[in-house]
Order: C-alpha cells, then structure tokens, then sequence
C-alpha cells in the first residue's frame, strides 16, 4: 500500500503522528558503491531514482555539499513547458511533461503539478508569425499548442495593459495549455524519498573536494565525509559544473557559470491564473499558491558563482514587470534571491557518457532544467546504466560543440549571456 | 558593481557590456585547425575565482578592458587596456546587440 494515503493519515492522526517515517535516511557513507552521483538536486536525484526503478541499481549514493534542495531546485520559478522550436528540444521536453502528468502517482508524492498554462506574448506581426511556426512544429510532434488574439489574452490576465498605448502593446500570444507549474522542493523531497525507499543512500553534508584516479580513469572521490569509491561516478551540479569538473582535471568545458535572480512580492488576491512571457525582453512570471507574484528575467550577465545578484537586472526585471502589468506598482516586493546556472554554448543541455572514463555528465541546463527534472533523470539513468544514451538524450553529447551538431532553440551562437 | 576603467574611473557596470572569457585565443583567420576554432568558440575556463575576462565601456569611452575579477566575490583584482595586455581583438566579433 501507498505510504501516503488517506488510510495512512486516519491511522497516524488516530495514533498522535508519532509512527510517521523519516523521508530519507541518514546513513554514513558506504566505502564503495556502484555509482555515486555528484551533487543532491533535482536532477542528481531523479537519476538516483530512475537507476533504481528502471534498471535495478540501487547500490547508489548521491552526495550532496548541502542539503537536499539548496541549490537550483529550491531556487527556480518553477515553469514546467514543453513549447521549443526544434524537433531534438520538442522530443525530450516533451517526454518530460508526460511524466510530470504521472509524477505524483508514481512517487506517490504530491508534487503540486498544476496545468495552468504557459502563455508567451507577441508584440509585432513577426513575432507573431514566429510564434506561428513554432506552434507548428510543436504540433506537427504531437504537442499542443493554440494561438490567442488579444481580447483572449485580456479575458484570461484582465491585469495586463493591452492597449495600443502600453509601452510595447501585445500583438498576440503562444499558449501551451498543459504547460504549468510544480511544487520545486516538492519535486526533490518526493525523489529523495522514493529514492531512499528503494536502498539509495543520500548523504547531505557531503562535499566532494577531490576525485580518485587510476590513469584517466576516475574511480572515486573524496569529500569532506572521506573517500569513497564506485565504479561509475556521475556528475550533477549544475551551476557548479565548471568548478567541479576542474578537480577532475577537465579544465575547460563548453559551459559558463551565470547568476539569475527571483523576486517574489507579498501576497495578493487571485491576479493571474497562468505563467505568462514577456516577448520583447525577458520577463516570466506566475503567481504562486499562497498568493505572492514570483517572477524573474534576465541573469546578470557575466560569469558568477556567487549566490546573489546585483542592482542593474533588479531594475530591468521591474521595469518589464510594470510595462506588462502597470497595475502592480504598489504590490511590495518580500524577497529576491540568486541560483547559479550552468549556461552552455547553444542553450541546450549536456546528458553525455565522459569526459573521463569511469564518469557521466549531466549539465548545461542554462535558465530551464526544472521542467527536465523526470526526464534528464530518466535519460542520466539509462547512460549511466548502458553506457549509452537514450534516444531522447542521444542528440545531447558533449561532441556536438566538436561535430557541429548544435542545438540552438534561440539562434544566438556561441554568446551564453544571449541564450 | 563598479569597474574602474583607465580612462573614464570608477564607473557603474551597467555602462559596461561583458564580452567573455579573456583566456581564448582566436586563431589566425587563415587558419584551418579545426581543434583550434572549436576550442576559441566553445570552450571556456569558468573558474570559481579569479576570472580573465574582457569587458567594453560602451557607454562610456568605448575601450574594451581586460578585467581580472573574482566569480565567486565580484572584487575586481585588475582592470587594463586589452591592447597592452596583449589579448587578441577577437571582442570585434561580438554579436552585434549583445545586451549589457
Ligand atoms: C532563479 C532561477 C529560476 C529558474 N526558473 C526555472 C523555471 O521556471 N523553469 C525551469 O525549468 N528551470 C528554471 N531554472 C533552472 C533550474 O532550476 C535548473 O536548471 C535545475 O534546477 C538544475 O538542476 P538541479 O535541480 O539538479 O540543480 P541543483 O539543485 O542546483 O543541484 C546541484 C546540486 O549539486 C550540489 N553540489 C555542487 N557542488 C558540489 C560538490 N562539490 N559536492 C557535492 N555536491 C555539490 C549543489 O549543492 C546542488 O544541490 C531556474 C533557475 C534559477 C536559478
Ligand atoms: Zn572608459
């Protein structure tokens, strides 16, 4: 029977909630395991999980510096879409959000995946058309995807300034209806668990600050719980891969290491019912459960690793803010906060077997690998467990920068700050 | 943020655009080494540390600078003329529109 049913919670409300399990262990590490993997987010976590489900691995550790949901995954705004231009992007998000759809049956977790709806605004007859196209080839892949007019857009947002006076009037919009948001440490607690359950070991506090080598070949690591050794070693740190990777002895990589930062106001009464995007610069925004407005735009611009923003993007993400909805002005801002993002050359990820023998690679998420969680999980699993890439991650290799085989949605080249 | 430039001072970032790692050396534009192309194009140093980079005060006298800053506290250690530091020009291929 599910751990978390309504029969479960009678029985612990009748006993006092005192039979209640811990989500995850704490156990000591283990001296060798069969595959470690760097780094306790999302995406190290679902990998964790997927070895275990999909491929009966489960002599695993994942490590993590912190502690579970420190980095990215506690710190995005939580967009769930599947609505790329190219078919390589298409497939796998897509993939993705057909196990979002499943996610809370399957860790028998609420994950809070909630279909609200993903709108992108268009603000020129281009743009529009652009959108056309992109809607097309979405469906053309068997995603939905539905062009809206303007009187649809304010019936759905009655905040937004549609007007012809508005700073940038709006013109039309993409939606991706089944697109939404998710509950981000949901999404981590509800891995770790499942994870857990199935004889994964999750060890928080546990940096790793070195690797063991036997020539190339990598064959453990040491952290600041000891060593510990494991046949395949894989790597899942996100905005950390750069500084990661060098004490592997891979001292460069097709990856820059940015700052992107998030605001979220004080509560208000229901406001906006979807995600929506700003098309003329880099807005997003959503409205949270408990009422506040959590919203972001552009990262700062220029490689960090610290986890704090600085003032000139402050400015520019409110400034889009009050074009888009002039209304808001007097809404309080409570808090904002920095997540280092792993940016890659053409925007896409990285899901790949090496650099180094004995290890596998998951990086290069840039501002989107919340929505990838399940999948880049799923697909790290299946490479670490085959070595071999899945179909859907197969386009994902670290040797595209090398054979020319981008994969650039936006079109910007070789220009991280762009993507 | 202020990056203090040779000519104009101390001056806010925003009046500078960040052009990127200054550890890549563009190849000759003869040049068929395709190892050294992909390298210029796509690999970066990305340390956590102290960071070679260029920037160009655009809105200001317009020099493109070599900064040496830290990626994980934003100090800045040094700030040069990128002509005296001796880094290739390859800031002239910048896309055009890149934001600040
Ligand atoms: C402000 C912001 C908003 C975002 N919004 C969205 C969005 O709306 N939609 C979307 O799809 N994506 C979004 N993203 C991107 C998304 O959050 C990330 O791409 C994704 O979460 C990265 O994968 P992860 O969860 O595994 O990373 P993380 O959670 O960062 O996991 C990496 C882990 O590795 C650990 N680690 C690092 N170094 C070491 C070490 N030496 N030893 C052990 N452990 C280590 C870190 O502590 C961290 O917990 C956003 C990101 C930010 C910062
Ligand atoms: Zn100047």
């Amino acid at each position: 029977m599910a751990e978390y049913s309504a029969f479960a919670l009678l029985k612990n409300a009748l006993s006092g909630n005192r039979d209640w399990r811990p989500a995850w262990r704490k156990p000591d590490p283990k001296p060798t395991y069969d595959v470690i993997i760097v780094g306790g987010g999302g995406h190290g976590l679902s990998t964790a999980y997927y070895l275990a489900k999909e491929h009966g691995i489960t002599n695993v550790a994942v490590l993590e510096k912190g502690y579970l949901g420190s980095g990215n995954v506690g710190r995005n705004t939580v967009t769930v879409r599947s609505n790329y231009l190219l078919p390589q992007n298409i497939r796998f998000y897509e993939h993705s959000m057909k196990m979002w759809e499943e996610l809370s049956h399957d860790l028998n977790y609420n994950v809070m995946f909630s279909q609200r709806g993903v709108l992108a605004l268009g603000h020129s007859p281009g743009q529009i058309d652009e959108f056309a196209r992109r809607g097309n080839a979405m469906r053309h892949l068997g995603v939905d995807a539905e062009l809206m007019d303007v009187a649809a857009i304010k019936k759905l947002m009655p905040g937004i300034d549609e007007t012809a006076s508005a700073r940038f009037p709006i013109v039309g919009g993409l939606m991706q209806r089944r697109a939404g948001t998710a509950r981000h440490d949901a999404v981590a607690w509800g891995y770790a668990r499942a994870a857990d359950r199935r004889g994964v070991d999750i060890l928080e506090n546990c940096e790793v600050n070195g690797f063991i080598k036997d020539g190339d070949r990598v064959v453990g690591v040491t952290t600041s719980r000891g060593e510990i050794r494991a046949k395949k070693i894989a790597v899942a740190v996100a905005g950390s891969t750069g500084h990661v990777m060098r004490m592997a002895g891979v001292d460069r990589l097709p990856i820059e290491s940015h700052v992107l930062q998030a605001f979220v106001t004080e509560s208000i009464k229901p406001f906006l019912d979807t995600v929506v995007t700003f098309g003329m610069g880099h807005f997003y925004m959503n409205q949270s459960d408990k009422g506040g407005l959590v919203y972001g735009g552009d990262i700062d611009g220029y490689n960090s690793y610290a986890q704090r923003g600085n003032l000139p993007i402050v400015e520019d993400v409110m400034s889009e803010m009050l074009a888009l909805f002039p209304s808001l002005a007097p809404v309080r801002v409570l808090r904002s906060w920095g997540g280092i993002m792993d940016m890659s050359m053409d925007g896409s990820p990285i899901i790949t077997t090496g650099p180094l023998p004995g290890m596998y690679l998951n990086c290069g998420w840039c501002y989107g690998g919340f929505k990838a969680t399940p999948a880049s999980g799923f697909c790290f699993a299946h490479t670490i467990a085959r070595d071999q890439p899945h179909e859907f991650n197969a386009p994902f290799s670290l040797d595209r920068f090398h054979s020319g085989a981008v994969i650039d949605d936006k079109g910007q080249g070789a220009t991280p700050r762009l993507h | 943020m202020l990056i203090t430039c040779p000519y104009c001072g101390p001056r806010d970032v925003s009046e500078y655009t960040y052009q990127g790692d200054g550890n890549r050396t563009r190849p000759e534009p003869a040049s068929t080494d395709q190892e050294a192309w992909n390298a210029y194009v796509y690999d970066r140093v990305n340390i956590a540390g102290a960071h070679h980079e260029i920037w160009q005060h655009s809105g200001g006298c317009r020099a493109h600078l070599a900064v040496v800053r830290s990626t994980t506290t934003h100090k800045i250690a040094s700030v040069g003329f990128v002509r005296e530091a001796g880094h290739r020009k390859h800031e002239r291929h910048a896309r055009p529109g890149a934001k600040a």
